[in-house]
């Protein structure tokens, strides 16, 4: 891919959406934003750069289109297995005690995680008095989180991450397979609460025992990494627990001192003041 | 030559490998010149979540020091940088490290091309892409942007490869500057710096 789209019209860009739509991706990471952009670009076949930008300025159903482009929504269920292992032996034995349980996951994406996760919860019988509330910037992801049909072809994968994460049971249990798809059992979904959220410019709704944010933060600058965490803390019960991808770190953020890291490898904080 | 004063630096050492690599990496670690000034960065493509192994036995191998790349970390020269997997590996402008969990790109992640490409960009002339064996066509693409973008192009010479088919492909798409045996990789990678000692 030759990158047509050159680094002051990418600024173009950003400040376009920023002024009319109210979006702002100026303190995300420039590198893969570009290749988002430029693959975009290529893949929807614009003659010109001028076209290109007055589609996005015009077209409210393109920009749609656009950010759901830019953004990277790849994921998968029970992604990383180890990492769930371990929310099932020392995390939810924690959330257990509680009367009433509150779960954000922060950038969602189409679902899987959170299926995951009420999955563990269903299987500690804590799902009853949980609620997982879903958000991310992108409206149509979370439309297909709604309706909980994942293509057939990925789940030998998920079942294998499944059984890898200490997952007892028939994965099968959980879906009924139809054609190419497989429909999530509507008594996890009806434990989610879906709504836009971004974490550039909205604000803590709630407060939560345990948040999730995976490989949401690799897209964002330093300093927009470290309102992101903030918010989240803002958003966390004193003891709760903060849980972010694989190679993603508080190490380096401002609220890193009051937390602490289980004593293990997986990236998974607790707030401890 | 007297313009070679004004040539950039060498800064950055990209080396992508599948198949039949890692035996090539092994062996240039103990060869390399104790204290280049360069970074170093090693994409390989290997089952997710291996990482660590690799980083170990790469520190196992030689006086350098080998890590995995962490996002937002500056790159730094003298040291060698595995990209993690299940992960694109993306340098920004400022010379830190960027990941990416975006789709694969030739059934890959990390996917050579998105950093040869991305290193192309910011290191322009400064940047060295090493292709060494395996079976995909992961690599060539991102060497035509090096290539474009001023950068040098070593391939490993396919009839020293475990698996040919990916320097091959570099080669017959006339990319390569410097077509190596597996065993001349380490020497070519300290002649990069012999000259500045005269200078
Ligand atoms: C790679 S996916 C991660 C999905 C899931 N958490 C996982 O780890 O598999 C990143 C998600 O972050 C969302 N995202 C990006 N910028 C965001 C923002 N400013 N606010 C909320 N979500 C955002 C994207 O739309 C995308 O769905």
């Amino acid at each position: 891919m030759e990158f047509e789209i050159q680094d002051d019209e990418i600024e173009l860009l950003l400040q376009d959406l920023q002024e009319r739509y109210g979006y702002d991706f100026t303190d995300y990471s420039k590198a893969s934003l570009k290749r988002r952009i430029n693959r975009l670009y290529s893949l929807d076949k614009f003659p010109s750069f001028a076209l290109f930008r007055k589609q996005i300025q015009t077209d409210s159903i393109y920009f749609r289109r656009f950010v759901e482009e830019i953004t990277v929504n790849v994921t998968e269920m029970f992604r990383d297995p180890s990492f769930y292992r371990i929310l099932r032996e020392e995390v939810l034995p924690v959330l257990a005690t509680h009367p009433f349980i509150r779960i954000w996951h922060a950038g969602c994406s189409t679902g899987e995680e959170v299926y995951s996760m009420a999955i563990l919860l269903r299987e500690a019988g804590l799902l009853k008095k949980s609620l997982l509330y879903a958000t991310d910037i992108n409206p149509g992801v979370l439309e297909r989180l709604k309706k909980g049909i994942f293509p057939l072809r990925f789940i030998k994968q998920y079942s294998e991450n499944y059984i890898q994460s200490g997952g007892k049971d028939d994965f099968s249990r959980y879906y009924t397979a139809k054609y190419d798809w497989a429909k999530f059992d509507e008594q996890l979904t009806a434990k989610m609460v879906v709504a836009t959220h971004n974490l550039v410019s909205d604000r803590s709704f709630n407060e939560f025992q345990l948040i999730f944010c995976r490989n949401v933060l690799i897209y964002f600058d330093r300093n927009l990494q470290n309102r992101a965490l903030q918010l989240f803390d803002d958003s966390l019960d004193t003891l709760g627990f903060l849980a972010l991808g694989a190679k993603e770190n508080l190490k380096y953020s401002t609220i890193f001192r009051k937390y602490k890291q289980l004593e293990n490898k997986e990236r998974i904080w607790r707030k401890i003041a | 030559m007297a313009q070679n004063s004004i040539v950039k630096p060498i800064q950055l050492i990209v080396i992508g490998g599948s198949a039949g690599s890692l035996d090539v990496i092994l062996k240039l670690m103990p060869a390399l010149a104790p204290s280049l000034p360069v970074a170093i960065l090693i994409v390989t493509h290997r089952k997710a979540s291996s990482e660590d192994l690799l980083v170990d036995l790469l520190n196992s191998r030689g006086s350098w020091p080998v890590r995995e790349a962490e996002e937002k970390e500056p790159v730094a020269p003298h040291a060698i940088y595995v990209a993690p997997s299940d992960y694109h590996l993306l340098i920004e402008k400022d010379f830190t490290f960027s990941l990416d969990v975006s789709e694969k790109v030739n059934y890959s992640r990390p996917s050579i091309d998105i950093t040869f490409e991305s290193a192309a960009e910011v290191y322009g002339e400064g940047l060295v892409a090493i292709l060494l064996s395996g079976a995909n066509a992961d690599g060539v693409a991102g060497m035509k942007r090096v290539r474009s973008n001023g950068g040098t192009c070593v391939v490993q010479d396919p009839s020293t490869a475990e698996v040919s088919y990916m320097p091959a492909q570099a080669i017959e798409q006339g990319l390569a500057h410097h077509i190596l045996p597996a065993e001349e990789m380490a020497a070519f990678i300290n002649g990069l710096f012999t000259n500045d000692k005269n200078q």
